[in-house]
């Protein structure tokens, strides 16, 4: 085990630093300066050699990127700020805040919403697909299964505006999505995020019901389930212990990534119910052409797939003892 | 049968198991009667699809309610397992009646410990501790010969070798001391050296606890070696039963006959070329009409007015004797010795 986790963390760290050195190179390739952009109108060569300056880009790219890494790993010392502490990600190109400060801003509110909707969509996806397969080919099996296609070929674009309008706007069964510090008012947080957290996992329920079920319509035809049986245990024993054990492998693999891919932010949903969550953070520092805000962006979620990809593997292997981790 | 002297402990009668496909009624077994007392095994022979797995996953109740109809009357100590509740047979089950399964490695469970495995049926049937459980497990893995039993207790069935799994689970069928014992083809997947001390081992423990066994086998050699009584099954049928000496010496049915012209002999030889059965098992779904062997059968033009293709053979035992064959007993002793001097000359 200790040799896996250090092995793998090297690994991690490695997947990362290549990220970003792509993350540079290709910010770089795409035709537009971040320069001319905060220039304004009346911009003068002077003053554009000036900002480029301040920005650090008046150097060559891998002399940029090895700046970074430096400020990442020991600080580094800016023209117009000081010295910034390791670690640092620098200052937003776009409004000079540092990169670090504005993500961890913003991350309570996409962990909330990735936890939040996580919990919603896998007791609710996994709930249903085991009912499903329990009742294969019954009519809560139809049921379901034709629910959860119909539920997984929705948009959120859609769904949200529409829970808004109905369950906010005519109804007012739900709070109007805000976000509140889980530590401030947990009750405000919770209502806060409801909408947000029913509309997102919509899909993502539709996806783990079919998921489960299809894993667990497998696992329990396998013969050591039928063994399981035969020695006289009972069902809910044999569908908890046995299919269902097997069942699992797949479905951790997925959620890993998942809840992965929900850290770096959903960009949709918190655009939908105007969140100022990661995801939009990303998306306009990719508008803006601010490089240090999307290097941040990026290696944030790189580091959560990377990270919950190790999680997985851990968790894989206490799952199944076939697996062994080194 | 032969056995009638002896209490009967389980009996099957007039068996039909169906299933419902998509494309149509499968009859896997239709109208299947046999009997077997303590202490005795039955070898059950027979083509891949001819219905034996089917046969005795339905003792056990295994089969899926949603998709089979089972008819007949199935008595273990004449209860009556059909129409016992899910409750009565989970008690039965592992306790009573227990079954070892083809493919050990499939059949146990990877994410378990043997110990588990084996001791979580005692629990369930006698409210042991986890202690006790585990004690038993060792016992039992001691008892089919795993060495190191109180250390390989704790391992999982991958780190096992494949004839350790296949005791692993006899040990597991074991474990409560069944009085029927349901072996599935148990020696299929292991080599002949292992296979020998499996057998061995079943006929010890049938001579310490008087179990009765139900040995499954397409492998004639297996049945000369462990049954008292063979039955011999075709398309779900049972077209031959008798005592092993009967079935195996005398042959009744030209489909056991063909079984047994096919084995290779080893004093024969190594050129001879296999004489195998023409044809394949049938379709259970459409089956064919009247005899279901008779596609497949040397002797069918030997029978008059083509009554092999229209008329069922019946199956009439006297004493535990019979088989299901349109040709008369002289005919068949005639023509079968015909058939066995052409196929070794």
């Amino acid at each position: 085990m200790p040799r896996f986790l250090v092995r793998r963390v090297l690994g991690a760290l490695v997947i990362l630093l290549i990220i970003s050195a792509v993350t540079f190179w290709l910010f770089y390739a795409v035709p537009r300066d971040p320069a001319t952009m905060s220039c304004g109108k009346n911009c003068t060569p002077d003053m554009l050699a000036q900002i480029r300056h301040n920005l650090g880009i008046d150097h060559p790219i891998p002399v940029q990127y090895w700046e970074w890494l430096k400020g990442v790993f020991v600080g580094r010392d800016y023209a117009g700020f000081g010295h910034c502490n390791a670690p640092c990600l620098g200052y937003s190109f776009a409004n000079r805040q540092p990169v670090l400060g504005t993500i961890l801003d913003r991350l309570p509110l996409t962990l909330s919403l990735a936890f939040g909707s996580a919990v919603v969509f896998l007791v609710f996806g996994i709930g249903t697909g085991m009912m499903a397969a329990v009742k294969q080919g019954k009519w809560q099996d139809k049921v379901a299964s034709s629910a959860s296609l119909v539920a997984s070929s929705m948009q959120i674009y859609f769904v949200g505006y529409l829970a808004m309008y109905l369950l906010v706007a005519k109804l007012d069964i739900l709070d109007n999505p805000s976000y509140t510090p889980l530590t401030d008012d947990p009750v405000g947080w919770a209502s806060g995020l409801m909408l947000p957290w029913l509309v997102l996992s919509l899909i993502w329920t539709a996806n783990y019901t079919r998921m489960t079920r299809s894993q667990l319509v497998e696992t329990l035809s396998e013969d050591y389930v039928r063994t399981a049986r035969a020695k006289g245990l009972s069902r809910r024993n044999v569908f908890f212990r046995f299919a269902w054990r097997g069942a699992m492998g797949p479905i951790v693999t997925i959620f890993g990534i998942d809840l992965a891919t929900l850290i770096g932010g959903a960009i949709i949903t918190e655009s939908v119910f105007s969140l100022q969550g990661v995801g939009r953070l990303a998306l306009s520092s990719v508008d803006k052409s601010d490089l240090p805000m999307l290097l941040g962006v990026t290696v944030l979620s790189a580091g959560a797939i990377v990270f919950f990809n190790i999680i997985v593997d851990a968790v894989y292997a206490l799952i199944d003892p076939r697996i062994r981790l080194a | 049968m032969t056995s009638t002297d002896q209490q009967i402990f389980l009996s099957v009668r007039d068996l039909k198991v169906h299933f419902s496909t998509e494309d149509g009624i499968v009859k896997a077994v239709d109208g299947l009667s046999f009997d077997l007392a303590k202490g005795k095994t039955l070898g059950i022979v027979g083509e891949s699809g001819s219905g034996k797995s089917v046969t005795n996953l339905s003792i056990l109740g295994l089969h899926d309610p949603a998709r089979t109809t089972i008819d007949g009357e199935i008595l273990l100590d004449g209860k009556d397992l059909l129409t016992a509740t899910e409750r009565e047979l989970e008690r039965l089950r592992g306790n009573k009646m227990s079954m070892i399964f083809q493919d050990a490695l499939a059949s146990l469970s990877p994410y378990h410990t043997i110990g588990t495995q084996i001791g979580e049926t005692y629990r369930k049937h006698t409210g042991a501790s986890k202690k006790e459980a585990r004690a038993r497990a060792i016992e039992m893995l001691r008892r089919v010969g795993i060495p190191q039993p109180d250390v390989r207790v704790d391992d999982y069935p991958h780190q096992f070798s494949g004839g350790m799994r296949q005791r692993a689970m006899i040990a597991m069928a074991l474990v409560c001391d069944p009085e029927l014992l349901i072996a599935d083809e148990p020696t299929t997947a292991l080599d002949v050296t292992v296979q020998a001390q499996i057998m061995d081992l079943l006929k010890d423990l049938q001579q310490e606890f008087g179990t009765a066994i139900i040995f499954i086998t397409h492998d004639l050699g297996v049945i000369a070696d462990i049954a008292d009584d063979v039955l011999v099954m075709y398309g779900g049928r049972c077209v031959e039963r008798g005592t092993k000496q009967e079935v195996l010496r005398t042959p009744q049915h030209p489909y056991t006959l063909g079984l047994m012209t096919s084995m290779p002999s080893l004093e024969g030889s190594v050129d001879v070329p296999l004489n195998p059965i023409p044809g394949s098992p049938p379709s259970l779904l459409n089956p064919p009409s009247g005899c279901r062997f008779h596609p497949r059968c040397t002797f069918t033009e030997k029978v008059a007015d083509g009554l092999c293709s229209t008329e069922r053979p019946l199956l009439d035992v006297v004493d535990g004797r019979g088989s299901a064959c349109h040709l008369s007993l002289e005919q068949r002793e005639e023509f079968f010795a015909e058939f066995a001097a052409s196929r070794h000359n």
